[in-house]
């Protein structure tokens, strides 16, 4: 019988690795985002546990509005990527810092 | 046939966290898209044995279909060196799992998660004789209107906003340009000029050097 408590851990077990793939490609933009879609499909899987085990709706609506702005959000950030390696010849984190004071 | 559910879900969420680890440690990052691929669709699968149908098909539609091609795309379109990309991932490695494992044990004491061993309840949407599209599609089209509206907004704004960001004039290129061809004016490009029909008087000293 599934538990409510294997979703759940799932989620946190997925986000706890985007979190630590943040830290060890911290040079890598591409995987920068990618760490950052593993994010939102961990906070997704909770939603779908919560509203699966609460008979609410509103959960899995709010995984549709997540999905719709996890979207828009890859690209532009992929737009920005791509202007950024046009303008620069790189995607090194550490290489772009023209705006540092 | 409960129990075979639980095996299954035990099957993907173990594909899921195997496929969540290559992505940040690969090298390639092409192979990392392709194995976040690999995540969203076992991913998929768990949220159908929690009845979420729509959303497991929407996000192989929408993630799989859409959003990762869009990442392979630009992955392959740029001409990466990974070798700069790659240092400091041993550095950042001891750290990070560090970062990761405690809070990995802290969300999982909040979860409890020998409290929440709690047994799915019949499922909402079959109780009220509909399918989960129906149930999902009711609350979002009533309550939920004016946040799905905002939605598709939100969404016409990206378009607009990754086109002219990605959009680039070269010059010195010739390409047709329509719009100034459709604009141009026969006035300012052939110019009828009055004048006599007769020959200019034959002069043969003047023209021979």
């Amino acid at each position: 019988m599934i538990t409510l408590a294997h979703y759940l851990t799932l989620g946190a077990i997925l986000f706890c690795i985007a979190v630590a793939g943040v830290f060890i490609n911290r040079k890598n933009v591409i995987v920068l985002l990618m760490a950052i879609e593993l994010m939102l499909l961990a906070v997704n899987t909770n939603f779908i546990a919560f509203s699966r085990w609460l008979g609410d709706p509103s959960g899995q609506v709010f995984v549709f509005f997540i999905l719709t702005v996890a979207a828009a959000e890859a690209a532009i950030g992929l737009a920005i990527l791509v202007v950024l390696f046009r303008n620069r010849a790189t995607i090194n984190v550490t290489e772009i810092d023209s705006m540092k004071g | 046939m409960a129990d075979f559910q639980l095996w299954c879900f035990y099957a993907f969420a173990a594909i899921t966290v195997g496929a969540a680890l290559a992505v940040i440690s690969v090298r390639n990052p092409v192979h990392a898209a392709l194995c976040l691929v690999l995540t969203f669709f076992s991913t998929a699968c768990t949220w159908l044995l929690a009845d979420a149908e729509f959303l497991a098909i929407a996000l192989v539609l929408v993630y799989v279909g859409a959003v990762m091609v869009l990442f392979l795309f630009v992955v392959m379109m740029l001409d990466l060196d990974l070798d700069p990309l790659r240092e400091g991932f041993v550095r950042g490695l001891p750290f990070g799992l560090v970062v990761a494992v405690v809070m990995l044990l802290e969300m999982l004491a909040l979860i409890g998660v020998r409290a929440m061993q709690i047994a799915p309840p019949p499922e909402a949407a079959a109780a009220a004789g509909q399918s989960n599209i129906e149930w999902l599609a009711t609350a979002l089209f009533t309550e939920f209107l004016l946040p799905f509206e905002v939605a598709a907004l939100i969404l016409t704004v990206g378009i607009v906003a990754a086109i002219p960001l990605t959009l680039r004039r070269r010059a010195g290129v010739k390409a047709q340009d329509v719009g100034r061809q459709v604009r141009t004016n026969p006035r300012d490009r052939v110019r009828v000029v009055k004048m006599a029909a007769v020959k200019p008087a034959a002069n043969p000293e003047s023209t021979t050097p």
